[in-house]
């Protein structure tokens, strides 16, 4: 039996620091929907999310009550929708058509978002592909629960340049449609390198077609309870430092473990992975950032801040893996803006820049996210921060994104407010000396040396 | 055996014990072990209960005891074990 102090440990983790499931997101395969007519398919994808999902709030309500422990967001991921709307959709409006089927399934069932408007276009684009990537704007600015990404390179094909430049056009244009909204139909677009097929966070989370017809994937949080043990780990040496963080992190994979493991026997649903990401949410306390800072960081962005990332995103792995058997997703750590209070306060404070972001996005879990920039900077602009990106991810193995927010009418200084868990951001300046002729040329930035490994 | 830990935390006050197993007892609720201390001037305590034949389902056990709690002025919270043991236990 476990003693009172690990309770009492337990229990303050969820109340003062924060701790809590961020998502159960179950992946759903819509392979076998396909259809050449249109309304036929849109019934068949609608039928077999909202009979595949129907119990999962109740479910994970009930979990939550169970254990006592938040689970903030129950979600659902779809096969990437050019997929499977290949043969039916010959326009784009068939394509958004899709769209408010989704998000009608994902209302009916009571679930916070939808992932899976999807296009996986590493090396080609297919003509449903373009199709799909073109109708983005649209779809987004007529759902509500629905989130696309698309993933326009990776380690083992090279970046496809054609879908980064046509991505920086696509962004842009979301920004506009939802402009009277502050550009929010972007924070709900996401553009992955190396993008994993099963990740449970938005708003990049689809169902890969290496997956299981349904899967249930968990996304564990908890900065807040890092950064609380490291208080107590305050000015002792690095080996103290890493310790600490890694034994956090475990007892937290812990707990998502026994959600996954739960949801699964539950919904009667094979458990697929535990996404380990420490992900911040605009409450104060729960900000990765605030982690950085208790490692010895005045403000996020100072000389010191990539290494200290780079070893909390090594711990928070280390600790995890020997938690849960099964660890897949984006696990490390997230460093969005306006979704951590934090960061937030380091770019008022000038300490933190675009530059600085994209060198801490090497060495952690993803990517530039949820950053607003003014909402004139061109899309030639935005296809090369999505092509800088990509060619990190590329080279370092690892999945990136870019998820930023051009605020239409809005320039640098200037605050954006997105709300809920989404937060609030100050606008950040670009580098806008033109890279037009660069993310013109048009093809394909060939895979690097060291894919060849067969 | 359907084990859930109750624990209460609070400023001490007069009776608190009391009035908690008074609510377990009239719900058949067996306490198999109780634990209690002071820390820093808050009251903690920690019960294992077994509420295998609870004439009560857990949903309303949990309301009830957060009601009880409210009245009293401390936290109440009833939890199955299970997260503990994965949490603390290899």
């Amino acid at each position: 039996m476990f003693d009172m102090f690990e309770v009492i440990e337990t229990n303050e983790m969820i109340d003062k620091d924060l701790l809590d499931v961020r998502t159960i997101t179950i992946g759903i395969s819509l392979l076998d929907c396909i259809d050449t007519d249109l309304n036929k398919l849109c019934d068949n994808i609608y039928r077999k999310i909202t009979r595949a999902a129907k119990d999962l709030v109740k479910v994970g309500d009930d979990i939550s009550r169970d254990f006592g422990v938040p689970i903030v967001n129950k979600r659902i991921s779809v096969t990437p929708i050019a997929l499977i709307g290949g043969s039916a959709c010959k326009s784009v409006e068939d394509f958004v058509q899709i769209a408010k089927t989704l998000d009608k399934a994902a209302r009916d069932t009571g679930v916070n978002f939808l992932g899976g408007y999807s296009a996986v276009v590493s090396k080609g684009i297919t003509v449903a592909d373009r199709l799909l990537m073109e109708s983005i704007p649209q779809a987004l600015s007529e759902t509500d629960f629905v989130c696309s990404s698309v993933n326009l390179g990776s380690t083992k094909t090279g970046l496809n340049m054609d879908a980064v430049r046509l991505m920086g056009k696509i962004v842009k244009e979301t920004a506009k449609i939802t402009a009277d909204k502050d550009s929010i139909g972007c924070a709900k677009l996401v553009v992955f390198c190396n993008a994993p097929d099963d990740n449970p966070f938005m708003a990049g989370a689809f169902h890969g077609v290496t997956e299981a017809d349904t899967i249930i994937n968990v996304g564990v949080s908890g900065p807040g309870v890092v950064r609380a043990a490291l208080k107590q780990a305050r000015d002792k040496d690095f080996e103290v430092l890493c310790e600490t963080i890694k034994k956090t992190a475990f007892k937290i994979t812990r707990v998502g473990q026994l959600v996954a493991r739960e949801a699964s026997k539950r919904l009667g649903i094979p458990f697929g992975i535990i996404d380990l990401s420490l992900a911040p949410t605009p409450s104060v306390g729960d900000s990765v950032a605030e982690i950085l800072q208790e490692i010895g960081l005045e403000r996020v962005g100072a000389p010191g801040t990539t290494a200290a990332l780079a070893l909390l995103n090594d711990q928070v792995k280390k600790g995890g893996v020997m938690a849960s058997s099964y660890v897949g997703g984006l696990s490390g750590a997230f460093i969005p803006v306006s979704e951590d209070q934090g960061m937030i306060d380091a770019v008022n404070a000038g300490a933190l820049t675009l530059e600085k972001l994209e060198a801490m996005t090497c060495v952690c879990s993803v990517g530039l996210d949820m950053i607003a920039i003014p909402g004139d900077t061109s899309e030639e602009t935005i296809a090369g921060i999505i092509a800088d990106e990509a060619a990190i991810g590329m080279i370092n193995q690892k999945t990136t994104a870019v998820r930023v927010i051009p605020v239409i009418g809005k320039a640098e200084g200037e605050v954006v407010e997105f709300g809920g868990l989404l937060g609030y951001a100050p606008i950040m300046p670009v580098n806008n000396f033109s890279c037009e002729r660069f993310v013109n040329r048009g093809g394909r930035i060939p895979a690097p040396i060291h894919s060849f490994k067969n | 055996m359907n084990k859930v830990i109750i624990t209460v935390v609070g400023k001490d006050t007069v009776g608190i014990i009391a009035r908690v197993c008074t609510y377990l007892a009239e719900n058949k609720i067996n306490i198999l072990d109780i634990s209690q201390t002071i820390v820093s001037g808050y009251f903690n305590m920690m019960m294992i209960t077994d509420m295998e034949n609870a004439s009560v389902d857990f949903e309303r056990i949990v309301d009830e005891l957060n009601t009880l709690g409210d009245n009293i002025g401390v936290k109440i919270k009833a939890q199955k074990e299970e997260i503990f043991e994965s949490m603390h236990r290899l």
